[in-house]
């Protein structure tokens, strides 16, 4: 039996660091020691609960020892463990990226503090059973996010901010109607209890208070139509943090439609399921045409986020176990391969001295182990075999074949190939063509961390892409434990 | 009593909203606030309303019967503090962006996505931005 303290351990052990890291602003050595063994224990926290959750099935804890409908209570099952685990080590990519020259802001003295605040609101998002409890860690997600956003000061910074403060606040007040509203119709909030009060429900009014809830958090996963706060402000953080947000925040929101739609409150209405489907695909085609625009290499990502969020959508649209499986795996996939593609371009800012494809180039020949670095995510992304996009693909697909659903496949490979227009784009300008200006003087700094960061996570892509059978019988498991 | 709370609810959030849907930065987040009070509203009517007696079960019973359902009211206590946090910092970040833009007009926020660009591409970055990254 695990020890109780480990299920609160990856709300614990950031809150902590946090806390530790703020008290530590006047020594930047010492702050950085700190936040770095904060996020190594972390991600010993993270294994640790994996094996456990992989022992048992999933690990409970009821806070104050409330008995069980009462009190909040955190429930951490297959699902939950493994976005703890991946929280955890994107956290030590981008901490380990911050050490770099590669675009890492200001360093103001609060910046750590904040990045560990986000990290703390994000697992325990994973982590709780108590739909309240859920929207209090959207809140600390959201409220560390803006400190991050606006922490550079700069007007681009401070307008990026204002667009992703008002959108997210719209969200986050419906996320907490929606909740008083499904509280007052069956008198719970744990995660067990509304599953069984769900039962009960009339249709039409389980309905309107599930598509309520789902539209909140699918404003804040990104989603059609309601996704112009995304684009608008990410390319104007520092890259690390950029890439820490863009592989977690949204997928977050993801996360918690899957655990509403498809294990508290199932069977789900067929409506909402319908409707989420084609909100998947208009998400898609929307996010690609973005990013189709754009000759920022971070602009171009930022949109891609928001087309990537349409196919795990879809996933969890298609409404069965497969599906479900295929959200969790292509989920993990996504969040690995986007951090990534941003931190390479951070890279590619450090060596071209543009994040402007007009005004880079000449990569491949001076650095082409970045060029293999970029190509591995970027690959990935589009779904080339036999990188891990392509199976994340192939298990939605497979089952949206099985379904009968042709024109949400036949739009998913369509976007596939936009993908792969916009990573040729990057690969063309930046890393093909000679440099605009050879006269550039070449740029000195360390660059170390950011390629030992680059390089783990695209050995984590490798590694699921060449043995997918190890993640994909885990989403299986995971998916089979969910309420159905 | 329900109803007028939720017409007061209903007037609440449309006013709210109408702000929200301003052009004006400051009359944006004064609407978010109002909004957030009319959410609030809500989320206390959601455990009955009416008895004043206090949430206290009698000896020799073991169902609170008379009273108001007292989770919802910690639940909007904790909601009220979160969203005046919430309000502080907006304000701040208007009377930044007014500052700095001289200006209150949500149209003059194009900073971070500047309009213009040769053809249907979008601008090229000016050399300070180029040099900096993300950098103040």
């Amino acid at each position: 039996m695990s020890h109780p303290a480990l299920i609160i351990a990856p709300v614990l052990i950031p809150l902590s660091t946090a806390m530790l890291t703020a008290a530590a602003h006047g020594r930047p050595r010492l702050q950085t020691a700190l936040s770095m063994a904060g996020v190594l224990a972390f991600l010993a926290a993270a294994l640790a609960l994996l094996a456990g959750v992989q022992e048992h099935g999933s690990l409970a804890m009821q806070f104050g020892n409330w008995e069980k409908p009462f009190g909040i209570a955190f429930l951490i099952d297959r699902t939950g463990a493994a976005l703890v685990l991946i929280t955890a080590l994107m956290g030590s990519a981008s901490l380990l990226f911050l050490l770099s020259d590669a675009d890492p802001g200001n360093r103001h003295p609060l910046t750590l503090p904040l990045v560990h605040g986000v990290l703390a609101g994000v697992s325990g998002a994973f982590c709780t059973a108590d739909l309240f409890n859920l929207y209090v860690w959207f809140e600390v997600m959201l409220i560390c996010a803006l400190g991050l956003f606006a922490i550079g000061r700069r007007m681009d910074q401070l307008d990026g901010t204002y667009k992703y403060m008002v959108l997210n606040l719209v969200g986050t007040l419906l996320l907490l109607m929606s909740v008083g509203l499904i509280y007052s119709a069956t008198g719970h909030l744990y995660f067990g209890a509304l599953s069984q009060a769900y039962a009960s429900l009339p249709p039409a009014l389980s309905l309107a208070l599930l598509s309520a809830l789902t539209l909140a958090f699918l404003m804040k996963a990104g989603a059609f139509p309601l996704f112009a706060w995304l684009p608008a402000s990410y390319h104007t953080l520092p890259a690390p943090v950029l890439a820490l947000f863009a592989g977690l925040l949204t997928k977050v929101g993801i996360y918690t439609v899957l655990r509403t739609l498809g294990d508290v409150f199932t069977p789900a209405p067929e409506l909402l399921m319908e409707a989420l489907g084609w909100v998947a695909v208009a998400t898609m085609i929307t996010g690609v045409l973005g990013a189709a625009y754009h000759w920022d290499i971070r602009r171009i990502l930022a949109f891609h986020i928001v087309s990537q969020i349409g196919y795990i959508l879809l996933g969890i649209a298609l409404n069965t176990e497969a599906g479900f499986a295929a959200t969790l795996f292509y989920t993990l996939h996504h969040i690995v391969v986007k951090a990534n593609l941003f931190l390479i371009g951070a890279i590619v800012w450090f060596w071209t001295g543009s994040y402007d494809l007009r005004r880079s180039g000449g990569l491949y020949a001076a650095r082409p182990l970045l060029a293999v670095l970029f190509l591995i995510p970027a690959l990935s992304l589009v779904g080339i075999p036999p990188l891990s996009g392509f199976w994340a693909k192939f298990l939605i697909l497979q089952e949206a074949i099985a379904q009968g659903r042709v024109a949400w496949t036949v739009a998913a490979l369509l976007v596939s190939v936009l993908t792969l227009y916009s990573m040729m784009k990057i690969w063309m300008e930046a890393f093909w063509r000679p440099h605009p200006d050879p006269t550039r003087a070449v740029t000195r700094g360390r660059i170390w961390p950011a390629y030992a960061a680059t390089t783990g996570l695209a050995g984590v892509t490798l590694w699921i892409g060449l043995s997918p059978q190890h993640l994909l019988a885990f989403a299986q498991a995971a998916a089979r434990s969910f309420n159905l | 009593m329900t109803w007028a709370l939720a017409m007061c609810i209903w007037l609440t959030l449309s006013a709210g909203l109408y702000l929200t849907l301003s052009r004006d930065l400051l009359r944006c987040v004064l609407g978010l606030a109002i909004m957030g009070s009319g959410a609030n509203l809500l989320l206390f009517l959601s455990g009955r309303i009416g008895l004043a007696q206090p949430p206290v079960i009698p000896a020799g019973e073991t169902v609170l019967a008379q009273a108001a359902n007292p989770l919802p009211q910690a639940l909007v206590l904790t909601a009220i503090v979160i969203g005046f946090a919430l309000l502080c910092f907006s304000l701040v970040l208007v009377l930044r962006l007014i500052e700095g833009k001289r200006s209150d007009d949500v149209l003059d926020l194009r900073d971070a996505e500047p309009l213009g660009g040769e053809g249907v591409k979008p601008p090229l970055p000016t050399a300070q931005a180029d040099a900096r990254g993300s950098q103040a």
